[in-house]
């Protein structure tokens, strides 16, 4: 199979270049096998990747055009040649591998942990199985960062603008019944920037691996905030 | 160039579950915490965990921690510390209700309580009816875990080194561990943290061999370390084989198929456990079924046109409880076995998995070597914790379900302690430049380029090695040879040369580091199997058949330098109740 790989090592080269490789792929080979292949070719080619089974979030890359974890990406199903570029809009540190500290800072920024203020139980908080339901399709996220690096909104304003990734963890806290900081939550979330440069352009749910929907996710925070303010 | 460095009251080495338990702890406390980490904290590999979490919550069917005690020690085909498993057993209940407070999102009971399944090993009143003790986020536990320990990190403000591969540990004339040099990957730069206390909590090491659960990141980094600054390594030769891997791939399908009513069969669609374990069937504990299944393949009622794997039939039990209980589980053999399981068998084989062995410590976390006083003394400075850690709560065979429980609880005693070890020893001791500058000679290993081995090759001829000399059955000569070859290797080792001499995000060099480690751990592995002349849980001779608690009811030492094998003796006195003594294992 015929790949074109995005190649950049900021200690050798001035500007970046595709680079084309040649990859024997048998049935069943992902994109992540094709690419350590590649890097038996080529020692000098760089990408993240660790557990090999979409739950590390390690090894998100742009295929054709759209951002997907290696690991989990069947080559079969690619067109040739395949282009394999790093994320967009991220300042890209060497080749695949990209600088993704306003990913992690936004997801800092929406205090992504349980806050209760209750005494604590001697046993565990009690949550019916419906309610436990609320955090499905939520908890899973993997923190990848497929969608928030093909949001065009993130792309514009990464400092300001939390991301899809940050907000659908911010409704996962707010849509559990166990934590007690809904207010300050909301508040937090006020503004022109942090939620509502949400557009719903929807790439994110299309880029999503774990096939989670983080658009709805903020059509959520947008109604309760909505409840909030009246 | 100056060295830089930073200091640090404690480094923790690794921000999976044990290192980011212990972290929670020092942070509360007001310590200042380093975390250091090769990847960002939630690609550790706790992330894979599916099961569960054991804990004798006692929400589904009658349990108490003594119980669980019996099963752990049973387990371990009574090579495991009584000790440090009945503290495991009774701080995994107040340690699964923090994990509930902290915000892990487990599955619920129609009361509103934490579900709980069944786990292969696990019974009621001391090996009556099968129990219910494992904890469960759906299929995804230690994803949940793991995730909510790194968010209870950011709240406490702990300080991580996010992409930094630690080369060595600094020590001084005492042995004393002074910190680590560590190497940010981003700037391929050498730094120097020094530290009153190190905990080193890296993981495991499965890569060492070919066909392995683990991930690329598990490269036994902390072991290795601790084997060059002079620690030994226990029990290396217990390594687990977890029955169900995808056949041919390795990925991980959790004991939990089998605990929401899932089965083996063979070609002749037999449930072949009935014959090897009658009373527990298909959850009997995990040696048992890998050596089953490697049985019923050896002997023609394998599956497949090669006839090289068994069959997990869960289909049975309907799509509803695959998709509630099962939902990763589906996923992932859909993409990697192309068969949904809701319809279809899974195809499954052992996959390299667990070592039960690691770093010797005691149940405060302290690492502990022979020296002066007797075989357990602490190394002043210096802790570990999780899989690179040996207690040694899982002996020669772990529970399913008790891997999360070992590195939660034994990262939080470890924290505990190093709070206290900060009390009484205030200050850092002074720098030792001589191990500086050791640490910098293998930091600087492969800064020579030219012509020579490539570290994918010699990595690839390893790690063959070891699935063809250490596997789920082991014979003496096989097992020399394997040694041998392994020596071989490692003087090979001075002929790998890097093409790519770059700085900047260099994973080349990473991995080079990483085999350096790998093989260090691997003859740790090889070597004490080929010593131990019996058969006991996971290590299985068919030249040695039976367990020999006369002459091998004892912990393997072994030390990097010369190669050498020392023992120790098991803790068979637990801390309150009576030992369980040695019996015959049947499930």
């Amino acid at each position: 199979m015929k790949f074109r790989i995005y190649r950049y090592n900021p200690d050798a080269d001035t500007e970046p270049s595709m680079q084309e490789f040649d990859v024997d792929a048998p049935r069943g080979t992902m994109l992540r096998d094709a690419l350590l292949m590649i890097k038996e070719q080529d020692e000098t080619f760089a990408f993240r990747h660790s557990c090999g089974e979409g739950v590390c979030g390690s090894d998100g890359v742009n295929v054709n055009g759209q951002n997907r974890l290696a690991c989990i990406t069947p080559v079969a199903d690619l067109k040739e040649p395949v282009e394999v570029r790093p994320f967009p809009g991220r300042p890209v540190i060497r080749d695949l591998v990209v600088d993704m500290t306003q990913f992690y800072q936004q997801y800092r920024a929406i205090k992504p942990w349980l806050i209760r203020n209750d005494p604590l139980p001697e046993q565990e908080t009690l949550q019916s199985p419906a309610e436990r339901d609320q955090l499905d399709g939520l908890y899973e996220c993997i923190l990848c960062g497929c969608c928030s690096t093909s949001c065009p909104s993130f792309w514009w304003n990464p400092d300001k603008f939390h991301g899809p990734q940050a907000l659908l963890t911010a409704w996962r806290f707010l849509a559990d019944s166990r934590d007690q900081a809904t207010d300050e939550r909301l508040d937090a979330l006020e503004g022109p920037y942090k939620l509502f440069r949400c557009h719903t352009i929807m790439n994110c749910v299309e880029a999503c691996p774990k096939g989670l929907n983080p658009t709805k996710a903020i059509g959520h925070i947008k109604n309760l905030m909505l409840k909030h303010s009246v | 160039m100056p060295l830089n460095k930073r200091r640090f009251d404690a480094l923790i080495i690794g921000a999976g579950g044990a290192g980011l338990n212990a972290a929670i702890q020092l942070a509360n406390a007001d310590a200042r915490v380093a975390v250091v980490s090769k990847v960002f904290p939630t690609r550790s590999h706790t992330v894979a965990a599916q099961g569960g979490v054991n804990a004798a919550l006692a929400n589904v069917l009658p349990d108490s921690w003594h119980w669980h005690m019996f099963d752990t020690v049973k387990g371990s085909d009574y090579l495991g510390d009584q000790d440090a498993i009945e503290f495991m057993c009774r701080e995994a209940i107040p340690t699964v209700y923090e994990l509930e407070h902290n915000g892990v999102p487990f599955s619920r009971l129609d009361n509103g309580k934490i579900y709980q399944r069944a786990f292969g090993g696990q019974s009621q009143n001391f090996g009556g009816d099968q129990a219910a003790r494992t904890c469960a986020a759906a299929d995804r536990t230690g994803h949940a875990i793991l995730h909510t320990l790194y968010q209870q990190n950011l709240r406490a403000r702990t300080h991580f080194f996010d992409e930094y591969f630690a080369i060595e540990l600094v020590t001084d004339d005492e042995g004393a561990v002074l910190g680590a040099l560590v190497m940010e990957i981003e700037t391929g730069e050498a730094l120097l943290i020094e530290a009153k206390v190190t905990l080193l909590a890296t993981g495991g090491c499965g890569q060492v061999y070919r066909t392995t659960s683990n991930a690329h990141i598990n490269t036994g980094d902390g072991m290795a370390m601790a084997l060059r600054a002079g620690v030994p390594l226990q029990d290396m030769e217990f390594f687990q084989f977890h029955p169900t891997g995808i056949a041919g791939k390795g990925m991980l399908i959790t004991e939990g198929v089998r605990g929401e009513g899932g089965f083996l069969v063979n070609k002749d669609g037999e449930r072949f456990m009935e014959r090897y374990a009658p009373n527990a069937k298909d959850l009997a504990s995990r040696d048992v079924v890998s050596r089953a299944i490697v049985t019923e393949v050896k002997e023609g009622r394998g599956c497949g046109p090669q006839g090289d794997h068994v069959l997990l039939q869960i289909h049975h039990v309907g799509e509803e409880i695959v998709a509630k209980r099962l939902p990763g589980i589906r996923e992932s053999a859909r993409i990697f076995a192309g068969v949904d399981p809701v319809e279809e068998p899974i195809p499954v084989f052992p996959t390299a998995h667990y070592v039960m062995g690691g770093i010797p410590t005691d149940r405060y976390g302290r690492v502990v070597i022979p020296a002066r006083h007797g075989p357990e003394e602490a190394v002043p400075g210096l802790y570990a914790a999780g899989e690179c850690a040996c207690v040694s709560v899982h002996g020669a065979n772990r529970l399913g379900g008790n891997s999360l429980l070992d590195i939660l609880v034994f990262g939080r005693a470890a924290g505990l302690d190093v709070i206290s070890y900060l009390r009484d020893n205030a200050n850092h001791r002074p720098m030792n430049t001589a191990s500086v500058d050791k640490a910098m000679a293998a930091f600087q290993r492969f800064d020579q380029g030219g012509e020579g081995i490539s570290v994918a090759e010699l990595r690839n001829e390893f790690r063959k090695c070891m699935e063809d000399h250490a596997g789920v059955f082991r014979v003496q000569d096989v097992m020399d040879d394997g040694v041998e070859k392994i020596k071989q290797l490692r003087e090979r080792l001075d002929d790998v040369r890097l093409k790519d001499q770059s700085r900047v995000f260099n994973t080349a060099r990473v991995e080079a580091f990483e085999l350096v480690n790998m093989i260090d751990v691997g003859m740790a592995i090889a070597l004490s199997a080929a010593r131990r002349q019996e058969s006991r849980g996971a290590h299985s001779r068919p030249d040695h058949p039976d367990r020999d608690d006369k002459n091998w009811l004892k912990h393997s030492l072994y030390f990097k330098q010369d190669d050498t094998l020392d023992y120790k003796p098991v803790r068979t006195k637990p801390l309150t109740v009576e030992s369980f003594p040695p019996k015959a294992r049947v499930y």
